[in-house]
């Protein structure tokens, strides 16, 4: 028996929420009293691979076969499978993130094996094993009990507070059998803002909405997000209109993220943008109507205009930070 | 183009949210359902475009009880062509990608278009449970499909933007904002939609999980002021207290 995590790189890093679903294996492996081992396909970084030690894996396949740069669920899917079968995994575990929600259910049918989409917290395993996650657009949990025997949980970005010690992980040179003929996802072309924290990620974000009026007064924001190391998101009208783009939306029919800190400045709170971020840790809110729904929401509220607000908060965070380095 | 789109029905978002039976199951006295707002919005409206222009046809399937009848009734009021109910609770994702499986497997759909999600268990499963089961490609998240030299084009999200991908037919998309706009069903859709053929079929998919309880999200306890000049006390308070910078 093992435990299998999938671990992805972004530009030769191993990703952070691949980092968080490796620590999230190896615990559950340490419940079950097993070893957690890590799955690569493609171009990944030697060093950064050995790395993932340091949470706890003890080994790492790695199928170099650049073709699985290229994005295919089918081919990803059967070398998570003949990797999770030469190892003997009963649990498999992928991030909940893009490409994680595409992957997971898949494994899922391959190794006729029960699903967790979006787990919060690590398995229970003192009656049967029971996963929790979010339901009703994270108005409640649900503790999800997998009757099979086999197991895929999909670990919801920014669940766990990670330990991390000093530890290397070996490499092992792994064939994972997939022919040339079960790739067939062709990309043609890639639109991507580089140099820009990204939102499934981000432990901080800094977010905005109609309040602010128009695109031009998103300076501030943006300013804030630079300083803080944050990425910017906001409401669903304001990506609606182009003030912003698309994929900065969160909420029910955008994204959903659960950072440690959420800043919202002129953002109602509304029932479908709070089901996005209602999972963050802590949420401050800038609106100028104290009646706001937000506010209820909120951790920390600031009754006023953002357009003055904001570069206060600017100004305010780098003294924070002059003084802190 | 034979298209099949699944769709759910979903507690309305502004629905209050309770459980019974020593919280093992929603309480859904009160509770307006509605047609899950992406499978409605984007996968069959984009279907219904893509069949307008290339011609063809689009089913709706619905594992749900007889009362569900009336959302698939809306669906078909929006102008899919046929619909098919799976005679069972839907109550875990496997099961209910089975039953679409057992469904379509042999009637050769070059198309399958899900919703990116149900609002209500949030799990973005069940199109790639069923793409799996057909052995075909799946992307999700997708903003974007046209079918181009019996081809799908397709836009998804990845982290940071978008990916435009081209997959080979047949294929699972699970559809999500941005594919296409909401239509509104007019007087002669829903007077249309009563007699187009709405078939039942019997359930036989297996569920691998059980969801053994609820639990409400913690409440917030009150939110801490500051004032709009005092921004000092506002990063103070994120760091010292809150310590989350
Ligand atoms: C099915 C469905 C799905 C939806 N999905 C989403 C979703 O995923 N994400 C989403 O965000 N929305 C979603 N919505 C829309 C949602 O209901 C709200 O309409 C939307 O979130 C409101 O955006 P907003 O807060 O930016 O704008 P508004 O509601 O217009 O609120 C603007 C806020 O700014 C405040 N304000 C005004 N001036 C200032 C100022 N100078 N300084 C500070 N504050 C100021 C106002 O007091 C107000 O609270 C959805 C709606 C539906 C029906
Ligand atoms: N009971 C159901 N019957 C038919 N299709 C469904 C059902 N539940 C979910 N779906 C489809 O599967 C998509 C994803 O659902 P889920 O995996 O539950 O988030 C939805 O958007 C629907 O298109």
């Amino acid at each position: 028996m093992s435990v299998i995590v999938y671990i992805e790189s972004n530009e030769n890093r191993v990703k952070k929420t691949s980092i968080e679903a490796a620590f999230y294996a190896a615990e559950t492996a340490k419940l079950l009293g097993t070893e957690a081992i890590a799955i690569a396909l493609g171009t990944h970084d030697a060093t950064e691979l050995a790395n993932l030690g340091n949470v706890g894996i003890t080994k790492v396949l790695h199928d170099a076969n650049t073709k699985f740069d290229q994005f295919d669920t089918r081919a990803i899917t059967k070398a998570i499978v003949a990797a999770s079968t030469s190892v003997n995994a009963d649990v498999v575990v992928v991030s909940y993130n893009q490409n994680g929600k595409a992957i997971a259910p898949r494994v899922s049918v391959r190794m006729k094996a029960g699903m967790v989409a979006g787990a919060t917290a690590l398995p229970n395993t003192s009656a049967g094993f029971i996963v929790r996650k979010n339901v009703f657009s994270g108005k409640a949990m649900a503790n999800v009990q997998i009757l099979t025997e086999k197991k895929v949980i999909a670990l919801t970005p920014n669940t766990l507070q990670k330990v991390v010690g000093v530890n290397t992980a070996t490499i092992e040179a792994f064939s994972t059998g997939v022919s040339d003929a079960d790739f067939t996802t062709v990309i043609k072309s890639v639109e991507k803002v580089t140099g820009t924290v990204s939102l499934t990620e981000a432990e901080l974000v800094v977010s905005g909405g109609r309040g602010l009026k128009g695109p031009e007064n998103w300076g501030p924001i943006e300013e804030l997000a630079r300083e803080m190391g944050a990425a910017t998101a906001c409401s669903r009208p304001v990506a609606d209109v182009d003030w912003r783009p698309h994929h900065e939306h969160v909420g029910q029919t955008g994204f959903t993220i659960r950072p440690n800190l959420y800043i919202a400045a002129g953002i109602s709170g509304a029932i479908q943008h709070l089901a996005g971020v209602n999972g963050s840790k802590v949420i401050v809110v800038i609106n100028t109507d104290i009646e706001a729904p937000f506010f209820k929401a909120a951790d920390y509220g600031v009754v006023g205009d953002a357009a003055s607000v904001l570069p206060k908060l600017v100004e305010a965070y780098k003294k924070f930070k002059a003084a802190s380095h | 183009m034979k298209i099949l789109v699944p769709i759910s029905k979903v507690p309305d978002t502004t629905a209050k949210i309770a459980f019974t039976d020593g919280n093992t199951k929603f309480a859904t006295d009160n509770v307006t359902f509605i047609l899950n707002p992406t499978d409605e919005w984007y996968a069959l409206v984009r279907a219904l475009e893509i069949v307008e222009k290339e011609g063809g046809t689009v089913t709706v399937i619905h594992q749900g009880v007889a009362d569900s009848e009336q959302f698939i009734r809306k669906a078909l009021a929006i102008g899919a062509t046929d619909a098919v109910r799976i005679d069972a609770e839907a109550t875990d994702a496997y099961q209910v990608a089975h039953n679409i499986y057992e469904y379509a497997k042999d009637k050769s759909f070059d198309l399958v278009i899900t919703g990116k999600e149900t609002i209500d268990y949030n799990g973005t499963q069940i199109g790639g449970m069923i793409a799996e089961m057909m052995d075909i490609s799946y992307v999700t998240l997708a903003s974007r499909l046209d079918i181009e030299n019996g081809k799908a084009v397709v836009a998804r999200d990845i982290e940071g933007g978008k990916e435009i991908v081209e997959i080979p037919l047949p294929c699972v998309i699970a559809a999500q904002k941005g594919m296409a706009e909401q239509r509104i069903p007019n007087m002669k859709g829903i007077m249309g939609a009563r007699t187009k053929s709405l078939t039942v079929v019997a359930s036989a998919g297996e569920a691998l999980t059980t969801i053994s309880s609820f639990e409400l999200a913690p409440q917030k306890t009150a939110c801490k002021m500051v004032l709009p000049e005092d921004m000092d006390e506002l990063v103070r308070l994120l760091h010292e207290e809150a310590k989350v910078i």
